[in-house]
């Protein structure tokens, strides 16, 4: 009876690991072809897509690819400048508008939570068509404060700052700073945005990451090629320009990628916590 | 003192919540609201400044119900979502029963972890066209493989095919999905409390049944969950069929997003149309969101329910005689 049991457990390892092995190869292949084949160059391709040693034609690549539209450095900055400014002012303005919820009695609080929560999954696709006449209309196409000022009212990161708030916001706290004659203001910044750290830091690693990788509302409003984000500069990657330099393609986009693979293996554990609190979803 | 501070502290909860209350108003309500008005006026073209109401103001939605292109997308959604939902939940099942097995204890989860949600995070945009050029024809890396390993004998062109297109879609969905789905349920079996399963291997239980009887009841919410944001994050798939294959081959691949995009903003613009098209997409999305809202809200209430029990004895026995 025990040694049936051993062998059932040795069994169930030898399953377990091999298919998670299974996995863990199907979720870093592609990125592994992609950089190999970055540093192939074109005829290589050609001979045989498929291979796991990196070859000399890096330099090449990137010159085919620079001598075209596509501008890596321009949509990275772009990109940053527009997921930089979203982020602070999703975790920012969540903050404050949790601390409203949760810090104070007012007659509105529950309607107004509830209302929150109704509209949190409400995607960008459904007003597009009314947010890009509007932005039209007052000039705000090609303007990277139409994709920023939107994200002060993030009802997910609301949400999510909320429930951090009521678990580990102490009131007394507050109370306290009053009795020392604090403005309400100031001790939301200097006391509680402290407290709020560690939900913040999560929420800004995902405001991030999704406002990084949007495509939807950049692709509608930024019309110009110095106004490209970097998913807006990827897809020139599919355009006939790029048809058969299969080298330059790969190149492409392994800078595109880059920058998240970095990010993600210097924070992927804060970032396997973040998705397990069930605070976001991309 | 107490009455000014109930009256004076209030006013802050208004004050702190103006600019998400303003920013919300400008650029998320007047926008849906300026997009159902829109779906009832002739307003189309680049350029155009001017529309009007049209005669029967339900025209755009009439024909946009009738478009075949919009049928057609309404049900490549739903076969895209359908091929991806399934192996991605059972998936994340299986790898949620090894992950928390009581019995044999895995290593190297956090690291597995780490590796399966990785997909999820990268730009989708790119992820799109890494796999339009992994299985291009007739030289791509997917043909290589499937020659290297004998599964073929001649390079297959999977992009041209609508079964094989729909199906690459499918699976990016499926690959992007599964370790986040994975996270989320496995966060759920930890909240579940240890004495159940203690009980439980008392009197017996075989791991398989400890999942079945004590593991997936007490998944059902987060379970709901996980389909309800699954669907319509389905609804709004935008990205990869866009950048994959602009929604071909043949409309293969296009989803109500990707439809939406295409009469508003190629062609002849027919904002009217994409509005109304914005509008049928809200008010399925709306559906949807209604019942997961009804379910977030009711766990709330569960909680708050178990606090009165606590503290008021009289309050608990009326609230048992509520749910008989």
């Amino acid at each position: 009876m025990k040694k049936n049991k051993k062998s059932q457990s040795v069994l169930f390892k030898v399953v377990a690991y091999s298919v998670c092995i299974l996995l863990v190869i199907l979720s870093i292949l592609p990125f592994w072809i992609m950089f190999v084949n970055a540093t192939r160059s074109t005829f290589q391709i050609q001979q045989d897509a498929l291979s796991f040693i990196p070859s000399k034609y890096l330099i090449s690549n990137i010159q085919i690819l620079l001598g075209k539209t596509f501008d890596p450095l321009r949509g990275l900055i772009n990109s940053t400048i527009i997921s930089a400014s979203s982020t602070l002012c999703t975790i920012y303005f969540s903050a404050l508008t949790a601390y409203a919820l949760v810090a104070y009695n007012w007659k509105l609080r529950s309607p107004f939570f509830t209302f929150i929560m109704a509209v949190m999954m409400i995607p960008a696709q459904v007003s597009s068509i009314g947010f890009y006449q509007f932005m039209y209309k007052i000039g705000m196409t090609n303007n990277f404060l139409a994709l920023i000022l939107p994200t002060i009212a993030t009802p997910a990161a609301v949400f999510f700052m909320r429930q951090f708030m009521l678990a580990s916001l102490p009131l007394e706290l507050v109370e306290a700073a009053r009795i020392d004659g604090a403005g309400e203001f100031y001790t939301f910044n200097k006391i509680v945005l402290p407290i709020m750290k560690p939900a913040m830091a999560t929420q800004a690693i995902f405001s991030f990451v999704s406002s990084w990788n949007s495509l939807f509302l950049p692709l509608i409003l930024l019309t110009k090629s110095e106004k490209y984000t970097m998913p807006i500069m990827v897809s020139l990657l599919r355009g006939d320009i790029y048809k058969t330099e299969y080298g330059a393609v790969y190149l492409g986009l392994a800078l595109t990628v880059l920058p998240i693979f970095i990010i993600y293996f210097l924070l992927s554990k804060y970032i396997v916590e973040g998705v397990a609190l069930g605070g976001v979803k991309g | 003192m107490k009455r000014k501070k109930g009256v004076s502290y209030a006013k802050y909860g208004y004050i702190f919540s103006i600019p998400f209350a303003v920013i919300f108003l400008i650029f998320s309500l007047y926008p849906i609201l300026y997009t159902a008005l829109l779906g009832f006026t002739d307003f189309k073209g680049l350029g155009t400044k001017s529309w009007h109401f049209l005669d029967n103001p339900f025209q755009n939605f009439i024909l946009i119900l009738n478009n075949d292109s919009f049928r057609q997308s309404l049900s490549n959604t739903f076969i895209i979502w359908t091929a991806n939902f399934i192996p991605q939940i059972l998936l994340a099942l299986v790898l949620t029963a090894w992950f928390t097995s009581r019995r044999n204890k895995l290593k190297g989860k956090g690291l597995f972890k780490v590796i399966f949600y990785l997909p999820n995070i990268i730009t989708a945009a790119s992820i799109a066209i890494l796999f339009y050029s992994l299985f291009g024809y007739p030289v791509g890396p997917v043909n290589s493989l499937l020659i290297k390993l004998g599964l073929i004998d001649t390079p297959v062109y999977f992009l041209i095919n609508k079964a094989t297109a729909r199906g690459i879609v499918a699976f990016i969905q499926f690959w992007m999905w599964y370790g986040y789905t994975m996270i989320i349920l496995v966060s759920g079996v930890l909240g579940i409390s240890p004495d159940i399963y203690e009980a439980a291997e008392i009197d017996g239980t075989t791991g398989l049944q400890a999942f079945w009887y004590i593991t997936l009841p007490n998944l059902k919410t987060i379970l709901l969950y996980v389909l309800i944001t699954s669907m319509i994050g389905g609804l709004n798939m935008y990205d990869i069929p866009k950048m994959f294959m602009q929604g071909g081959p043949d409309n293969a691949t296009l989803t109500t997003s990707v439809f939406i995009y295409n009469q508003a903003f190629s062609g002849s613009y027919l904002y009217n149309r994409a509005a109304a098209a914005s509008m049928i997409m809200f008010l399925i999305i709306a559906f949807f969101s209604a019942i997961l809202f009804y379910l977030l809200r009711d766990k709330d209430a569960i909680e708050r329910r178990k606090e009165n029990k606590r503290m008021r004895k009289a309050y608990k026995e009326r609230q048992e005689a509520e749910k008989l």
